[in-house]
């Protein structure tokens, strides 16, 4: 069984090797949506530290939601994706390992541009950590439900602008929390709650998503 | 190893598409050593009634049977036994036939045999684009990769839609040969083609989908 996830994973960590442009698109948008809000509301450090962790956290929402279009998208046209279906395997093993790999390819660097454009916007140290563990928790929750939007609108002509509206909405609860951490930790109100919510969140997320996206997937391939 | 006993079965099957009705009351048993040769006109249902019997598409009515079971209480069992290659290949752009073949044994959950899987590119004349990614390959190529990845899958029941599309004569040529290896050796194939097979000392049966009578093929 696990086999199986780690083959997943393996294909699709080899796949996005092979293709590093659309990789670097997605993290040059992340940075760009981030770097546009100082340009547009002034450069005052008081403001930018006010909007800061809110900013970080819907360009890490945009720039997961730019590559999620193509989740099974590639290989249901080519017609790999049928094949994986059609394994002995079940379904939700290897819509759990298309997100994970997701996560390893898009979510993963995120974190690692994070803490520069933390600094971008004048957040403390304290606070570009606390961000860290909320993207760290935050960003596999994109991922997971960002599949359950990606089965749904497989084949759709204009998927992607479909794809956005369902999935945006629930997201929310995910940048209420992920933002909310860094603001908590800044006012001096901590950001344990917060965080444990985003925790609890991403335990939920795990256990349902990816078998709604495999029941998405088998209608979707119908 | 190929089960002498197992068969595919259909009762009353079914197949709508949106409004449609494609064909009601499909019965068919399909045994070990046996082809099916799906036949019909263009729109007449031939790839629905494939992906109804990989179990990809859901029926209307009726039901698919491997084994004397509906495919639907034993799909893991099912889908280890069978194969579907499609109008597309399954055959990723960014890599090379060695490891399109890697990655499909396991999604399969197959063990990979590197040797053997470059005898059988070799064998499907391929030995010379080995290391080229498959994006620069011909399309006729492209589906060569993907029956080598049919061959070393060790199903016993292969449904083919249209396998021959894009190969040259040489190519259909082996692709005979390979069916009658297999169905000689136990296993059983279902397969939709317009082209005219030479499969002497094959027991094949004839399937006519939709209402749309077509000239008998030799």
């Amino acid at each position: 069984m696990h086999r199986f996830l780690l083959a997943v994973l393996r294909r699709d960590l080899t796949l996005a090797a092979r293709r590093r442009g659309d990789w670097l698109i997605a993290q040059f948008f992340f940075v760009m949506v981030a770097s546009l809000f100082p340009l547009g509301v002034g450069p005052e450090p008081a403001m930018l530290v006010r909007i800061g962790p809110g900013v970080l956290w819907v360009a890490a929402t945009l720039a997961s939601l730019l590559s999620l279009a193509r989740l099974f998208a590639d290989d249901h046209h080519d017609g790999s994706l049928e094949h994986m279906v059609l394994s002995p395997e079940p379904t939700v093993l290897l819509v759990l390992g298309k997100s994970l790999a997701h996560w390893l390819i898009y979510g993963i660097p995120l974190l690692l541009v994070a803490p520069v454009l933390g600094v971008q916007f004048n957040l403390s140290w304290e606070a570009i950590r606390v961000l860290e563990i909320s993207l760290l928790l935050g960003t596999p929750i994109l991922s997971l439900l960002g599949g359950v939007g990606a089965a749904l609108t497989l084949g759709l002509r204009g998927g992607g602008v479909l794809l956005t509206l369902l999935i945006l909405p629930l997201y929310v609860p995910a940048l209420i929390f992920g933002a909310g951490a860094v603001d908590g930790v800044m006012a001096g109100t901590g950001a344990e709650a917060q965080l444990s919510l985003l925790g609890a969140f991403l335990v939920l997320s795990l256990m349902i998503a990816p078998w709604i996206a495999a029941a998405a997937l088998r209608v979707s391939l119908e | 190893m190929l089960a002498e006993s197992s068969s595919l079965s259909v009762h009353e099957l079914a197949c709508a598409r949106g409004d449609r009705l494609l064909f009601k009351g499909m019965n068919f048993t399909l045994k070990s050593g046996e082809l099916l040769l799906v036949q019909g006109g263009n729109g007449q249902g031939k790839t629905s009634l494939l992906r109804l019997l990989t179990g990809l598409a859901r029926a209307e009515d009726g039901e698919v049977c491997w084994c004397g079971q509906p495919i639907a209480k034993q799909r893991e069992i099912y889908h280890g036994e069978m194969i579907y290659l499609g109008h597309a290949n399954g055959v990723k752009d960014d890599l090379d036939p060695l490891e399109n073949l890697r990655f499909s044994a396991g999604l399969q959950g197959r063990s990979f045999d590197p040797d053997r899987a470059a005898a059988t590119l070799q064998r499907l004349g391929l030995s010379r684009c080995l290391d080229l990614p498959c994006r620069v390959l011909s399309f006729g190529q492209r589906r060569r990769v993907a029956l080598a990845a049919l061959l070393l899958a060790g199903a016993s029941l292969w449904i083919l839609d249209e396998p021959l599309t894009g190969l040259d004569v040489h190519a259909v040529a082996l692709m005979e040969g390979l069916i009658r290896d297999h169905l000689n050796a136990g296993g059983m194939v279902v397969a939709t083609t317009h082209q005219a097979l030479n499969l002497e000392g094959v027991a094949v049966q004839r399937l006519l989908v939709g209402n749309v009578a077509i000239p008998e093929l030799s």
